[in-house]
């Protein structure tokens, strides 16, 4: 067990950071630190994709030269995956952070608890 | 092969490419378009359900020139396309029975891009029906989800950018956990095609190597699906993004957006990782509790509400309760229950938000219970439509959601003693709980009020006659007879849902 973490290092590193992120986006009251949260969260995941793509001594997936052989590159499609999530991703938090501004401007606070309350005001 | 073996292909090019084109159209083309768009799509599925069933086969679509294991693929069958057709069907009739809300409670120049977000939605449920790859479905999922947050958010006032927030919060949540373990699943199988998946993981079951991730990752993507689709503690966005956004919106989130989310767990139980080992892992007893706890706790939340929209939110929230209790029951029966629950509050809680709109606006636009009293004699379609949705909430035979409460209940007494009596009891008492909200609304909306009374704090109510508001009526009229054809003619649609399940295998 303890062999296998240290060898595996990096997905258990991955893995305490997607904790910490989804904890962060849970439980923070601020909006901002709820991003910073999704986006380590996100991170943490594209982390773990790398490290499994990832094979000692080989060399990224572009063919230089006459080297064609599969056995010198790493596997490409965790890196594509990579790609992928990093677009979603960023479309999700550039439109968390608009939805936050909109927030801002109306109620003059981040604050998601403080926010809801306003809201209870304004209907009665 | 044959042409019309491309419709779904089409269909999902088709809405994602419109949506595209809709941004730079005025608002009157951009609803004709996206009307046609939407027909044209409807009839294509119907088009291919009526194929399938005569074919009986199920097939894979290769997408691009790479053959399965390296390129992406889309599949279609006798579920995935009526379930096609069905959401395309609801989602016209929202789209049309909430027209002139769109066009007034939206600003000028948004509505074209109210549209755009339609079109996405449609494209993305559609892809998440038909999806044979699972990156893909994650794709769409998130995709799936900015386009709802644009449907709750397109109105602009605090409330909904607060659900909306809400909303997206809790998406990621369950993104980031589906990600997580969709990583996993890859990481252990080696392949992002379901079929590729399902064939590794049974080896991998079966050596027992990897049993330990292998159910860590089944659980994040089922926990990640079930927060998506508000499963009930994680249930808080849905009152605020229900109750306050335009009426279509409403509709088309609470019937469409969290059923995609369910059908695609469906798929994963029985495309990705068979459905014994799913069985044999335990986690739908997880699901079957928290269903449990959402038929009760969904309706008692719906009784304490003052506000018809709200009521009808927290309703919701009792009904993917019900849809998961009926995944944990952990039996084929107890899925096709699920699916007919799918269809059956898909078109039930539509109904009951058009309608209920129309009885609010009978009312001077109040939401509020007490100005609600004697709206069913304002607006006499709204009101009848009103009833026959509750009615069919409730369980009254001869509607939708009698028939898929008895399913429940037949799939429940097949089950084990253990999940059978925690079932029948929390069903018993979920109907009644029903009962209570949906009569008690029912007979204030037949309460007669004197003349002058009518005048309610928001405004004077207005009489509405059957006559004034045709498209309105149209759509729920055709409401109405969905309801009512999932309800008499049940058999042959079960008939449908287990032989599409039985392909799924």
């Amino acid at each position: 067990m303890g062999g296998n973490l240290l060898a595996n290092y990096g997905e258990a590193v991955a893995m305490i950071l997607f904790g910490i992120g989804f904890s962060n986006l849970l439980l923070q009251k601020n909006l901002i630190k709820k991003i910073i949260g999704l986006n380590i969260m996100d991170t943490a995941t594209y982390l773990f994709l790398a490290e499994k793509g990832y094979i000692a001594g080989r060399i990224a997936p572009i063919v230089v030269g006459n080297v064609t052989s599969v056995e010198a590159y790493i596997n490409p499609v965790p890196s594509g995956l990579v790609l992928t999530g990093i677009v979603v991703s960023v479309s999700v938090t550039a439109l968390m952070l608009s939805l936050t501004i909109r927030l801002y401007r109306k109620y003059h606070t981040l604050d998601m608890d403080e926010i809801s309350t306003m809201l209870k005001k304004e209907d009665e | 092969m044959e042409f019309i073996r491309n419709f779904p292909f089409f269909s999902i090019l088709l809405s994602l490419g419109s949506g595209v084109l809709t941004s730079i159209m005025s608002k009157k083309t951009a609803r004709l378009w996206n009307t046609f768009i939407l027909v044209a799509i409807t009839v294509m599925s119907a088009a291919l359900f009526v194929y399938m069933l005569d074919v009986g086969e199920p097939y894979t679509f290769m997408m691009g020139h790479f053959p399965a294991p390296w390129g992406n693929e889309i599949r279609a069958g006798v579920l995935e396309a009526g379930m096609a057709l069905f959401f395309c069907l609801i989602m016209l009739f929202s789209l049309k029975g909430g027209q002139e809300h769109i066009d007034a409670e939206i600003e000028e120049t948004k509505v074209n891009l109210y549209y755009i977000m339609i079109n996405l939605l449609l494209s993305s449920l559609l892809a998440l029906i038909y999806t044979n790859d699972l990156f893909t479905a994650y794709v769409f999922v998130e995709i799936n989800t900015i386009s709802a947050c644009g449907l709750i958010m397109i109105t602009q006032s605090g409330r909904t950018i607060e659900a909306a927030t809400r909303y997206m919060i809790m998406a990621s949540l369950g993104s980031g956990l589906l990600l997580l373990g969709l990583c996993i699943l890859y990481d252990i199988t080696g392949h992002l095609l379901m079929s590729n998946i399902k064939e590794s993981i049974l080896y991998v079951y079966a050596q027992g190597t990897y049993n330990i991730p292998l159910i860590a990752s089944i659980g994040m993507v089922v926990v990640g699906l079930a927060i998506k689709s508000a499963l009930y503690p994680f249930h808080t966005w849905i009152p605020d993004a229900y109750g306050y956004s335009t009426v279509s919106s409403a509709a088309i989130l609470s019937s469409l957006v969290s059923k995609g989310y369910i059908f695609l767990l469906i798929k994963i139980f029985f495309r990705v990782v068979g459905f014994d080992i799913i069985v044999d892992s335990k986690i739908v007893n997880i699901l079957f509790v928290f269903g449990l706890f959402g038929m009760i706790m969904g309706s008692v939340n719906a009784i304490l509400e003052h506000d018809i929209r709200r009521m009808i939110a927290f309703s919701s929230v009792a009904q993917i309760g019900y849809i998961y209790m009926g995944l944990g029951l952990g039996t084929t029966m107890g899925i096709v229950a699920s699916i007919f629950h799918i269809l059956s509050h898909a078109s039930t809680k539509s109904l009951l938000f058009i309608a209920g709109v129309g009885l609010t606006d009978a009312s001077g636009g109040s939401k509020k219970f007490e100005d609600l009293t004697g709206s069913g004699f304002r607006n006499p379609a709204a009101g009848i439509a009103f009833t026959i949705g509750a009615c069919s909430m409730v369980g009254i035979p001869l509607f939708s959601g009698f028939i898929s409460k008895m399913q429940f209940a037949e799939a429940a007494v097949q089950n084990s003693l253990a999940k059978m009596l925690p079932t029948l009891i929390c069903l018993a008492i979920s109907t009644v709980l029903n009962a209570i909200y949906f009569m008690k609304t029912v007979i204030r909306l037949y309460t007669p009020v004197s003349k002058k009374v009518r005048k309610t704090q928001a405004g004077e109510a207005a009489v509405v006659s059957m006559r004034e508001h045709p498209l309105y009526n149209l759509s729920l009229l055709c409401m109405v007879i969905l309801n009512v054809i999932l309800g008499c003619c049940s058999q042959p649609i079960v008939d449908w849902i287990t032989s599409g399940l039985s392909m799924f295998g």
